[in-house]
């Protein structure tokens, strides 16, 4: 049970797939390294320093918000963006996980039942 | 989020024979795997040992709840900090976070449906998160890979 179990958290990639297919992009994964500081920063600071524009950068912060990754978090009029370092995604993986080793032993049940 | 997990099974043999392979120790141990101690007692401590192969050095301890004969069956078990083997083996319920595990037993026309819910997860959420970025990398570690990465490349 286990073991199989285990194997399957190995093969996490596939659960992380919209993470990581949110960070497959060169200005989301300089977002996220700028951002991983700790340090909750504005639209205005994220742009600064780039080549693009806010909307674009502020479209950037959306992909990686949807995916948990950044949260906003309201300043004053100014929207920050911070950091999350416990992305839902994870516990979301621990309860498949567990909901796996339940439908190996009811399997088992099942065979041991009606054998 | 949701916090629970519940699995539906319909089984083809009559309830007195579904709580018996549930509630009975012993063959709880055959398809669960896991050696235990002693027959389940409500508000008692239920120990064992796991019997899967390559796990044998983990153990089993749970809290029974309730034994409602033919309707309700459930107990508390303690989480493991990681899933490392070490961590696995010292599952006990006074310092880890527990979940309640319910099985339910309802009779139907061709048997009898079993449901089991395992609920209280938001408990352990914090604490869990906290097990996987330290002993399974995940994503984190990614993170700061491609961190490392980023400015290496700057």
């Amino acid at each position: 049970m286990l073991q199989k179990q285990r194997s399957s958290l190995a093969a996490r990639g596939k659960t992380h797939a919209p993470v990581f297919a949110a960070l497959g992009d060169e200005t989301r994964i300089a977002l996220v390294a700028r951002l991983s500081g700790g340090q909750p920063c504005s639209i205005s600071q994220l742009t600064k320093g780039s080549k693009l524009t806010r909307q674009a950068i502020t479209k950037h912060l959306r992909v990686l918000e949807g995916v948990g990754i950044v949260h906003s978090v309201h300043a004053g009029r100014e929207s920050l963006f911070k950091f999350d370092p416990t992305p839902i995604a994870e516990m979301r993986e621990y309860l498949d996980f567990v909901s796996e080793q339940w439908d190996h032993a009811l399997a088992r049940l099942q065979s041991f039942i009606q054998e | 989020m949701n916090d629970r997990i519940e699995k539906r099974i319909e089984l083809k043999v009559p309830i007195s024979r579904v709580w018996r392979a549930v509630t009975d120790y012993r063959e709880f141990g055959e398809w669960f795997r896991v050696k235990l101690e002693g027959p389940f007692v409500p508000g008692q401590v239920s120990r064992g040992q796991i019997t899967y192969p390559g796990y044998e050095h983990v153990k089993w301890e749970a809290v029974v709840q309730k034994m409602e004969p033919e309707r309700l069956f459930s107990f508390t078990w303690p989480h493991p900090k990681s899933l490392d083997k070490a961590d696995y083996a010292k599952g006990d319920q006074a310092t880890l976070p527990t979940t309640l595990v319910e099985f339910s037993f309802e009779k139907t026309a061709t048997g009898t449906l079993l449901v089991i819910t395992e609920s209280g997860f938001d408990n352990i959420g914090d604490f869990r998160l906290e097990a996987f970025r330290r002993n399974e990398g995940g994503w984190t570690e990614q993170i700061k890979n491609i961190e490392r990465y980023v400015a290496k490349a700057a």
